[in-house]
């Protein structure tokens, strides 16, 4: 469950954001649509605390992130929050296997290859466990990373921009995979984006 | 997964940089491994062979060939000299002890050397099998040279002219093999001693065949000749050095008196062998000053394609940091990116330097009869080890730094 507070940040004294207060519960998905330049990857970047907001606060499975130091800032994201790129990103001189043990690694939680293989096989990847990511399409390292995303099976997943770069095809894949996933954890999942082809898929929306 | 498994990926990640940053390190190191190697190797195999010896009396000529041939037997003798004057000059109670040294053939590149008991005695060489040489004729050969050319007691060879082991055989007299010493790592393992009168005898046989040769051809001198040479062999017999030890520093005051008063020369090891030390000196200083400059290289280049490889991977670590890495642990993974380089650098650095260590070897052993051939890490080596972990951890360290100030939400939005 997540459910932000009055939230506002600024870059600048002209450059001010308040946002929408937002409440997503397990199981549920939230679409935040905005365009350019409205600070959709800055409501995203605080949700994840990744930047502290000036003044309200955010709360995901009753622990208040504002309140806490930055260390564990750190930790409670790594087990609590997957967080999907706009474009996937990755240890490249690294394999997609070790990639996905990555998550477990840095969240100091053990490392469990048959999740990863076994996400691999339902997100439709286990041919490439081997190999870099780089040699791999975008779709498939935009499943690479919700796979990524939901292997420590985090309370909430957020999405930045997840099908921007991806065709029809690829887009819709992902979209339902992404709900899939989240569903199967029972997490809460947040997508943010201007892509107006996942207008229809959401029931649940926030305009920026 | 682990820290040092994903340093160990990025490096192989960039073969060709981690290749030359690897390559710079080993080739620092070996350099300087091979030249402590070295270093030690000769100042023991020096030193050693010079122990006891304060002055050597020989031939005029150059004071540090006299030396090299007689201590060290590497260099030509500088020629001969009577014996009798090198006895009347020895007859000094400043001196302790003179051993009569005479050399100038060979048997298969090993020289063979005319002298007494006091030679053996002085390199506290001890008889493994056999007896010591007595006799005319006799000899006892050192352990290499049992080992290089198959010589058992009993056996018999004859020696040729010269040091090279390409002089013409004397063919008349044949050395006897008695005995053979225990290895002593000193000069010993590589001669062939024999009684001083040897030398002598077979030179006579030498000279007379030499001399009959020539008969037909210089009838007119032929008495003349003949008597001559009788004359030389029993009268003015000759040697090619001395070794001499004191009673007390106050005998170098007799060198000066030789060298001034007399048709000989008397050097000083002490002070022939730290002029060649210090002009060899001038080219390991090079060479190590060298080293240290390659391996400063090798940090450079660790520096450099860590800076660019961490320009490209800046939204990695942003990544790995949102992902719940700590920056600590970040800077460690960088820190041992340069660390296993270095540590690489470290190993084949070692290896390499033994094995020129083992080359140089026989090459010396070949020319020299001399052998250096101890692989052991030097307690200097560690020391090189840490220079080199310093330079690997700071190379790291200036562009790993980064990481602490790295804003991992705008590294991320920037993309």
């Amino acid at each position: 469950m997540l459910q932000s507070h009055q939230l506002t940040f600024s870059y600048s004294p002209t450059k001010r954001f308040s946002f929408p207060d937002i409440r997503c519960n397990d199981r549920e998905a939230v679409l935040i649509l905005g365009n350019s330049g409205t600070g959709k990857t800055t409501f995203l970047h605080l949700l994840a605390l990744l930047l502290r907001p000036e003044s309200g606060s955010i709360t995901i499975d009753q622990t208040d992130l504002t309140q806490l130091s930055p260390a564990k800032t750190a930790s409670f994201r790594a087990a609590h929050v997957g967080i999907i790129y706009q474009r996937p990103h990755f240890v490249s001189s690294l394999s997609v296997m070790d990639n996905l043990l990555m998550a477990n690694y840095l969240a100091d939680k053990p490392q469990d290859k048959d999740r990863a293989r076994e996400l691999a096989t339902h997100l439709g990847f286990a041919d490439h466990l081997n190999k870099k990511t780089n040699q791999m399409s975008q779709g498939e390292q935009q499943r690479v990373s919700i796979a990524r995303a939901v292997m420590n099976k985090p309370g909430v997943i957020l999405a930045d921009e997840p099908t921007s770069s991806l065709d029809d095809v690829n887009c819709a894949r992902v979209v339902a995979l992404l709900r899939e996933q989240s569903e199967q954890i029972g997490a809460s999942l947040i997508v943010v984006t201007h892509d107006q082809r996942l207008k229809d898929e959401f029931s649940n929306q926030v305009i920026l | 997964m682990n820290l040092l498994k994903i340093s160990w990926a990025n490096l192989k990640d960039k073969p060709l940089s981690s290749f030359l940053s690897g390559l710079l390190m080993t080739l620092g190191i070996t350099i300087i491994s091979l030249l402590l190697l070295l270093n030690k190797q000769l100042d023991e195999q020096f030193s050693r062979n010079v122990k006891g010896i304060d002055m050597v009396l020989g031939a005029k000529g150059s004071p540090l060939q006299l030396i090299l041939s007689s201590i060290y037997q590497i260099d030509a003798p500088t020629g001969n000299i009577p014996l009798e004057e090198a006895e009347r000059l020895t007859r000094n109670p400043m001196i302790k002890t003179a051993i009569p040294l005479s050399m100038g053939d060979s048997y298969q590149t090993f020289r063979i050397v005319g002298t007494d008991k006091k030679y053996v005695d002085h390199f506290e060489a001890t008889v493994g099998q056999g007896t010591l040489f007595q006799k005319e004729l006799e000899a006892t050969i050192g352990a290499r040279v049992a080992e290089v050319t198959g010589l058992k007691i009993g056996d018999t060879f004859s020696g040729s002219h010269g040091l090279d082991g390409e002089g013409e055989e004397h063919g008349q007299a044949q050395y006897k093999v008695v005995g053979v010493f225990n290895p002593s790592n000193t000069v010993i393992d590589q001669l062939i001693l024999t009684p001083l009168s040897s030398v002598w005898a077979i030179h006579a046989h030498h000279d007379e065949h030499e001399s009959e040769s020539v008969e037909d051809l210089e009838e007119d001198h032929d008495h003349e000749h003949e008597h001559d040479h009788e004359h030389e062999a029993e009268e003015a017999r000759e040697i090619t050095s001395m070794l001499i030890k004191f009673r007390n520093p106050m005998g170098m005051m007799i060198a000066r008196g030789i060298n001034n008063n007399s048709k000989l020369q008397a050097a000083l090891p002490s002070i022939e062998i730290n002029r060649l030390f210090s002009l060899l000196g001038i080219g390991v200083d090079t060479l190590r000053g060298l080293a240290v400059a390659i391996m400063l290289i090798a940090g450079i280049s660790v520096f450099v394609s860590l800076y660019n490889s961490l320009k490209e991977r800046r939204y990695e670590m942003a990544l790995m940091l949102s992902m719940g890495a700590r920056r600590t642990q970040l800077f460690g993974m960088l820190l041992l990116e340069g660390l296993v380089l270095s540590l690489i650098g470290f190993v084949l650095g070692l290896i390499l330097s033994r094995i020129g260590l083992l080359l140089f070897s026989m090459q010396a052993e070949q020319n020299f009869h001399y052998s250096l051939n101890d692989i052991s890490i030097l307690p200097e080596e560690w020391l090189v080890l840490g220079v080199a972990v310093l330079i690997g951890i700071l190379a790291a360290a200036l562009p790993a730094l980064g990481v602490y100030r790295m804003n991992i939400s705008r590294t991320l939005a920037e993309e």
